[in-house]
């Protein structure tokens, strides 16, 4: 890794400009510890062997690379590959860093974790590495994410953490983060807080991005193995941006893949009920970084909207603001019924359900794919599946209604 | 800077009172007139809080006071405007917390020129640590306001050193892990904080994070330069809001009464004859 850009952070945990740590005090020096320990650990073979241990014979890694053939006939176009991470154990790519980083709290001697999650995604993935390694495991959830994914919180409870409803502000991902924060603050000596995403302070969004570049790294070897050569073009959505950033990282070096990120535009770009932070916000703090962000004149973080709860985030991940700044990737707005169509389209042509979040990657692909030829290789994340979310489209649809089909698939 | 050094030395080696309270809470004309009030009461340096929608360092009282603020359209030249009025009556010293982002948006430059016109003598930032402080304390030391550290129980000695080496105005030691909120005990830990920090700066050391009652300042002030006090101000405010909505007089009678109490509390505190020539010292920076 002799890039330049792979070799981000630097020594201040920035990407660019991105980055940094700007949290109290009482927090500087675990950061610091978690810095060094992380840095020694990931060097130790033996837990390298541990850690794939798990991924393999625990998580199932490494997961499919599917080529979607009813759909990209369908689309007429381009060949869409999905890298399936909705098949790792609990549903999503988050159980990737959750069995990374509790391994690095059972290294490091804690024998608590905490989590803040938005979608419940990462709270299950948190609370299932918590019971697999003998942890007690607090998740913090937004109120209104726990009425959104009724179904997660009872797993993480099932699984024997417990969940505190986050109650502050917008009362989602954001203020579940928020209240993290201000918990570990108090219980930093013996806690470890898991964060779910590659946001928060150096050196959290480059050890996520570590623990998930297994995505990207799996899906170029199982390319050259089935196409002999590398994709044109991935795809993922971004709402803290762990899955894209685990998918694109590795492709950093190499500049012919073309490396899109979907940002959550909510009911439109132009309603203000969104969450895309690089198209509409602009460089600010949020949870300890400096990032893309959501907010008023004076710096007042202001609230985002996405019909998932997962991507429904006013920041984002700092590594990514840099790849948007320096070009290397794209980051395009996915609305809320354009993911639905997506969707439904993938359950019907497919069948796979995937997460409302994972569908606003599909989406673009679905975009893009009948304008591009058949030799253009498209890989979508396939983040996580959709199960979580079947509630929530059932009521949307009016109890068993038909949903919007404009694809007419 | 210089109005905070001499209200540390109007003291005589005795705490100065702090008192915090958020600016626009629960309305501008209010919270201008409880400044007033804790002044009038004795308080010898008001820090000025900008309410933030993602306050990370605040327990529940505060989070909500900045709520009830921004509710009521609290936007962040208020902070200056209070500073500039509080400032045409009287030379007390005066110091702004903002937590790093407004502070980024209106940028540094903007930020300590508008301070600096409004006769605000330091500035507290919770989430900018030292190793991000740099490039706003050049900013901060151009416009003379002193940029004002925090250190906690967890930072060690070798980062006691680094702030302190890099502190104005006074150093800000938090009691206790956690956020802001009162608290029934306060840790004995930060009694050996802020002897390590004396070690290291000649410079008033202050203490606050879960002081609560007069018992407890009054504790604090026997080893401390000065005593920060906010979770409990504000919770007597949300009460007094709670018992007659709006009603200043009862409201600025409340905080006024608190403080008296605070300050006569603080003025009992018994100091080794010691801490009291040393403290003269550093004040001669």
């Amino acid at each position: 890794m002799t890039n330049e850009t792979t070799t981000y952070p630097d020594s201040f945990g920035r990407f660019g400009p991105f980055g940094g740590r700007y949290v109290p005090e009482t927090l500087m020096s675990a950061l610091h510890q978690l810095e060094a320990d992380y840095r020694r650990l990931t060097r130790d073979p033996g837990f390298q062997r541990e850690l794939q241990h798990y991924l393999r014979t625990y998580s199932g890694r490494p997961t499919p690379l599917y080529f979607a053939e009813r759909l990209s006939e369908k689309l007429g176009g381009a060949r869409i590959y999905l890298k399936r991470e909705d098949l790792n154990h609990t549903g999503a790519h988050k159980i990737n860093n959750t069995l990374g980083q509790g391994l690095l709290a059972v290294h490091t001697g804690k024998k608590r974790i905490i989590a803040e999650t938005g979608a419940g995604q990462h709270g299950v993935a948190s609370a299932t590495v918590a019971a697999l390694f003998g942890l007690e495991c607090t998740v913090f959830m937004g109120e209104e994410d726990m009425r959104r994914q009724e179904l997660n919180v009872f797993r993480m409870r099932l699984l024997g953490a417990e969940v505190v409803p986050a109650t502050s502000g917008t009362r989602t991902l954001k203020d579940a983060t928020n209240e993290a924060i201000r918990h570990w603050v108090e219980h930093v000596e013996d806690t470890y807080y898991v964060i779910g995403s590659v946001v928060g302070p150096h050196p959290y969004p480059m050890i996520v991005r570590d623990f998930q570049r297994v995505i990207g790294d799996e899906t170029i070897q199982q390319f050259l193995e089935r196409e002999g050569r590398l994709p044109d073009t991935a795809i993922a959505c971004v709402g803290g941006g762990s899955n894209a950033m685990g998918m694109f990282y590795p492709f950093l070096e190499h500049p012919s893949v073309q490396l899109i990120g979907t940002e959550a535009a909510g009911r439109g770009l132009h309603t203000g009920e969104h969450a895309a932070s690089i198209a509409k916000g602009r460089p600010g703090v949020l949870h300890g970084s400096l990032t893309y962000l959501l907010q008023d004149e004076f710096g007042q973080v202001t609230p985002a909207h996405s019909i998932s709860a997962g991507l429904d985030y006013p920041g984002i991940g700092p590594e990514h603001a840099w790849l948007h700044d320096s070009g290397r990737a794209n980051y395009v707005p996915v609305t809320d019924e354009e993911a639905l169509d997506a969707f439904y389209t993938l359950t019907r042509t497919e069948g796979i359900l995937p997460a409302l979040e994972s569908a606003h990657a599909v989406a673009q692909a679905i975009k893009m794919a009948p304008e591009l030829s058949r030799d253009h290789l498209i890989v979508v994340c396939l983040s996580g599946r959709g199960d979580k979310d079947v509630d929530q489209i059932a009521s949307r649809m009016g109890g068993g209604q038909h949903g919007p089909n404009p694809t007419g698939v | 800077m210089d109005r905070i050094r001499r209200a540390f030395e109007r003291r005589h080696g005795r705490a100065a009172l702090i008192p915090f309270l958020n600016a626009g809470d629960p309305s501008f004309e209010a919270s201008l007139s409880l400044f007033r009030n804790v002044l009038r009461a004795g308080a010898d340096i008001i820090e000025i809080g900008t309410p933030y929608s993602d306050p990370l360092a605040d327990g529940p009282v505060i989070q909500n006071s900045a709520l009830r603020s921004l509710q009521a359209g609290f936007q962040l030249p208020h902070s200056f405007a209070i500073a500039r009025a509080l400032r045409q009556e009287g030379d007390h010293a005066q110091v702004l917390f903002t937590y790093v982002n407004p502070l980024l948006q209106y940028t540094p430059e903007r930020f300590f020129r508008d301070a600096a016109d409004a006769g605000v003598d330091g500035v507290i930032v919770p989430d900018l640590p030292l190793e991000e402080s740099g490039a706003v304390r050049e900013v901060a030391d151009a416009h003379g306001i002193a940029l004002i550290p925090l250190m906690a129980p967890t930072s060690g000695e070798a980062r006691i050193q680094a702030i302190a080496e890099s502190a104005r105005g006074f150093i800000y030691c938090v009691s206790s892990l956690g956020v802001t909120g009162e608290r029934a005990q306060m840790s004995n830990r930060v009694q050996s904080l802020v002897a390590t920090a004396r070690r290291y700066s000649p410079l008033p050391v202050a203490v606050g994070f879960g002081v609560s009652t007069a018992a407890q300042a009054r504790e604090i002030a026997g080893y401390a330069d000065g005593v920060i006090v906010g979770s409990a101000f504000i919770r007597r405010i949300e009460q007094c809001l709670v018992n007659a909505p709006m009603e200043l007089s009862t409201l600025s009678q409340c905080v006024y009464d608190f403080a008296q109490e605070l300050a006569v509390a603080m003025q009992q505190a018994t100091r080794p004859e010691t801490m009291e020539i040393r403290n003269g010292e550093g004040n001669q920076r």
